[in-house]
């Protein structure tokens, strides 16, 4: 094992784990809220959404990722009509087409993450946003995003790590991130052992900040899991003892709202 | 004293049979399966091509089994070393750098690079070396991971271009019809493979030919790589080569895949 060569390498992949989070973080950022949007899409009723939905999903999630790669990268390379467009601009260029790949496919997967955790929704909250009058919007921002979030961040967790893991693959586009730099260093050192140990490691690293970033948010997003510390207890007496001071307005404040009286009697 | 010498005479017979069962008797080849007209494979799936056509020959006047086993081309040197073959036959020019993972043969061919541009780029026309490097500057240059013309672009050219390193020579060739890239550096036999595809048609090499006697890092010829110490197995290969060589085999067999005769004198 030559430990001297580790260290050398250690700065230029460094160099190249830029580039990587780069990728991932883009592709995430795009991919997730294009995932949202595809997942209500496919829990449309009309056909017209869910059914072009289903395909890209069926499209994306069963084909490597690889090959999409390859496709968008070689194959807008071969299409002469992309190239008089500004598209091209885009598209000539390698790390684009690596996050185009990315975020369609990531798209794919979040999109099936979150309808699961929609579909996981509890009904009796949804009936209980119904009663208090919610409109559908304000229901969907309210109760049923919230939840369905919060259902579903083990599982996204585990797309954001395969992410990371599966931007590998834009080194065969020539990008230079992280295992592209690997490989650069290991043709002029034939050490693959060594360097992909040091890569291997930065990508540990890397996804161990991804668990533990979830793992924070989930916490934080089911307060009644969490263990009540001190200081919530502190806040939760001092909430109970101004709720007394305020006696019946405090009543008041949590009564359901009325219905309007200028609403059609059914 | 007759005793000894009947010992030592005995123990001359049993090293003698011992080596004669060290003989050689089946090698496996690495090569890389994607370098067309060197090694490739065909529609069908199989591996054909210029080195292909020499490994057989060479196992045959070697007298040894031979299997082509296909690995990429930028751990084409670390599988030799820990044995998934025992040498390499994939178009690895003789450098200095490698020499010092692994041995090589005689050479084989020898061969110069070229640059490739689009037949309409300002490139195209160039000739000498002095306007070529000088016009290359800023421009978007591809090379194959790993060869001789990477490690040209990065001493000769350096940080003044931007490299692009593919993994093979044909996603380059696709990056170039692409227009992607300006131009390509890589061995003249290789892009003249490409140049007579439909695909190569607009495209033309411009610049001196550039080979090791200008630039050291270019090497010495394309030979076989073989692990240091195999020197046996380096002695059967030199002998199989020279032999082609002074037969005129070689010379016709470049000749058939190239269309000019690359083959190089016999260094014994």
């Amino acid at each position: 094992m030559n430990f001297e060569l580790m260290g050398d390498s250690i700065l230029p992949i460094l160099r190249g784990a830029q580039i990587t989070v780069m990728l991932v973080a883009t592709s995430i950022a795009i991919g997730f809220f294009a995932g949202i949007g595809m997942a209500l899409a496919r829990l449309s009723r009309n056909p017209l959404v869910s059914v072009p939905a289903y395909a890209y999903v069926f499209f994306f999630r069963g084909t490597p990722l690889l090959v999409q790669l390859f496709i968008v990268y070689y194959g807008f390379g071969r299409a002469d009509f992309v190239k008089d467009t500004v598209f091209w601009a885009v598209l000539k260029e390698p790390f684009w087409c690596a996050v185009i790949a990315l975020t369609l496919n990531t798209t794919a997967y979040t999109s099936e993450i979150i309808r699961g955790g929609i579909l996981a929704v509890p009904w009796g909250q949804i009936e209980a946003a119904r009663a208090c009058g919610m409109s559908r919007v304000l229901m969907f921002r309210r109760i049923t995003m919230p939840v369905a979030i919060r259902q579903a961040l083990p599982a996204y967790g585990n797309e954001i790590i395969l992410m990371v893991k599966g931007s590998a693959l834009a080194s065969t586009v020539t990008v230079m991130e992280m295992t592209g730099e690997a490989k650069s260093i290991i043709s002029s050192t034939y050490a693959p052992v060594e360097i992909f140990i040091v890569a291997g490691s930065i990508y540990l690293a890397i996804n161990f900040v991804v668990t533990r970033a979830v793992r924070r948010l989930e916490h934080r997003l089911t307060p009644y899991q969490r263990a009540r510390t001190e200081a919530d207890e502190k806040q939760a007496g001092r909430k109970i003892a101004f709720a007394a001071l305020r006696g019946r307005q405090a009543a008041d404040d949590i009564a359901l709202p009325q219905p309007s009286s200028d609403r059609p009697q059914d | 004293m007759k005793l000894w010498t009947s010992l030592a005479g005995a123990a001359a017979v049993v090293l003698a049979a011992a080596s004669a069962h060290a003989q050689i008797d089946s090698i496996k080849l690495g090569t890389e399966g994607a370098y067309p007209p060197y090694n490739y494979y065909d529609a069908s799936g199989q591996l054909i091509g210029f080195e292909i056509d020499l490994g057989n020959e060479l196992c045959r006047r070697m007298e040894v089994e031979c299997e082509w086993v296909a690995q990429d081309w930028d751990g084409i040197i670390p599988a030799l070393l820990n044995g998934r073959y025992d040498a390499i036959i994939a178009g690895m020019s003789r450098t200095d750098e490698r020499r010092e993972q692994i041995a090589f043969s005689n050479a084989y061919t020898v061969t110069p690079a070229w640059f490739v541009a689009s037949a309409e780029s300002d490139l195209a026309g160039l000739e000498t070396l002095e306007e070529t490097m000088a016009a290359l500057e800023g421009k978007t240059i591809g090379v194959q991971t790993a060869t001789i013309h990477e490690n040209f672009l990065r001493e000769e050219l350096g940080d003044g271009v931007d490299i692009r390193v593919y993994d093979t020579q044909d996603n380059l060739n696709l990056d170039l019809v692409a227009g992607r890239l300006d131009a390509g550096l890589a061995d003249a036999t290789s892009w003249q493979a490409f140049l007579d595809t439909e695909d190569g048609a607009g495209f033309a090499h411009f610049g001196p030919g550039l080979t090791g006697a200008d630039f050291p890092v270019f090497g010495e010829g394309v030979g076989v790589g073989l692990r240091q110490g195999d020197t046996e197995l380096m002695a059967m290969f030199n002998d199989a080569i020279c032999s082609m060589i002074e037969d005129g085999t070689l010379a016709a067999m470049t000749t058939e895949w190239f269309g000019v005769d690359t083959s190089t004198p016999c260094e014994q």
